[in-house]
């Protein structure tokens, strides 16, 4: 199963990796970073992930640390 | 069984985080610098020059060493490195200010001279670190904090096209320009990068590769926003190619 790796304390919310997602498996979620913008979080119940790396790719922080394909 | 497809390259410091505004593209050009030298296997034998700007914190992010020059004398003080240490891999990381302003003299003549040297600028068509500021590229009709009224011809003239003067020069082996607003654009711009380096490594002459990136704090716009903006207002004027590769006649 496909699945990436953000480390919450590098995103700054810019929210660009949401729009990238061709399955729309990454959202806003609750958790605030130390500016208390809500960062983003990986959510991917039926294992839809694709493992393409778009999302890593575009995030200008590089808080999507890894990616793996599966 | 999963196989890892993206990772932090290793050129990166281990304890690294990025200061940058939120959506900034910087992140993503230095990014493509530390993937580029993981790919050269380069990063032990690199000294960087780095400028004055936003551009100057790429130090605190690749583990490699470095030396940090006075405004605009980046490639100035890459010639000096490089020509004490030719073994060594030497580029500079700067802005379009510091480039092309400030360096002008400095950037045209290490390109004129050809010296063995590769040179990333960032061009955000405006000062970024000091306030947005009108810099050498700022778009005609674009406002900032002193062009009020937006830039004209009477009073600025007209925005330099960085690449194409350098692909004029004769030193020059590989000038380019390249965008990052979309990801098949970011893929381009590494491999853009990837041919700046080697055309050093084959001691062909002078790299350049200007980048086509956002500054949404000063442009006072959303991360998504500056990237509709590089693509319908920057990149008619700063049209994207590869303006000269001696490798590929």
């Amino acid at each position: 199963m496909s699945r990436i790796v953000i480390d919450s304390s590098k995103c700054k919310a810019c929210y660009l990796c949401i729009k990238e997602c061709p399955k729309n498996l990454i959202r806003v979620s609750d958790k605030t970073n130390k500016l208390g913008d809500r960062v983003v979080e990986f959510s991917d119940p039926d294992g839809l992930c694709l493992g393409c790396a778009l999302c890593a790719t575009r995030c200008p922080d590089l808080a999507i640390t890894e990616v793996y394909k599966g | 069984m999963e196989t890892q497809v993206f990772k932090v390259p290793d050129s990166f410091k281990k304890d690294f985080k990025y200061t940058f505004c939120p959506g900034c593209d910087h992140g993503i050009a230095i990014r493509l610098v530390g993937e580029v030298m993981d790919e050269l296997g380069i990063r032990e034998n690199t000294i960087a020059a780095t400028s004055i700007g936003c551009s100057v914190t790429i130090y605190d992010f690749l583990d490699m060493d470095s030396i940090e020059a006075p405004h605009g004398r980046a490639l100035a003080v890459a010639t000096g490195v490089k020509r004490a240490n030719p073994d060594k891999f030497v580029f500079t990381y700067s802005g379009d200010g510091d480039f092309a302003s400030i360096g002008i003299a400095e950037s045209l003549h290490t390109a004129l001279r050809g010296e063995s040297i590769s040179s990333i600028c960032i061009n955000n068509t405006t000062y970024g670190m000091t306030g947005g500021q009108l810099g050498p590229t700022t778009l005609m009709g674009q406002i900032t904090t002193t062009s009020p009224t937006g830039r004209n011809v009477e009073y600025y003239g007209y925005p330099v096209k960085i690449a194409e003067h350098i692909a004029l020069c004769d030193g020059t082996a590989f000038s380019a320009r390249v965008s990052l607003d979309t990801i098949a654009n970011i893929k381009k711009a590494k491999q853009a990068i990837k041919k700046a380096f080697e055309v050093q490594l084959q001691g062909l002459g002078f790299g350049f590769v200007e980048i086509l990136s956002t500054c949404p704090t000063n442009w006072h716009m959303s991360p998504e926003q500056a990237h509709e903006r590089v693509r319908n207002e920057m990149m008619p004027v700063f049209v994207p190619g590869v303006y000269k590769d001696v490798t590929n006649i």
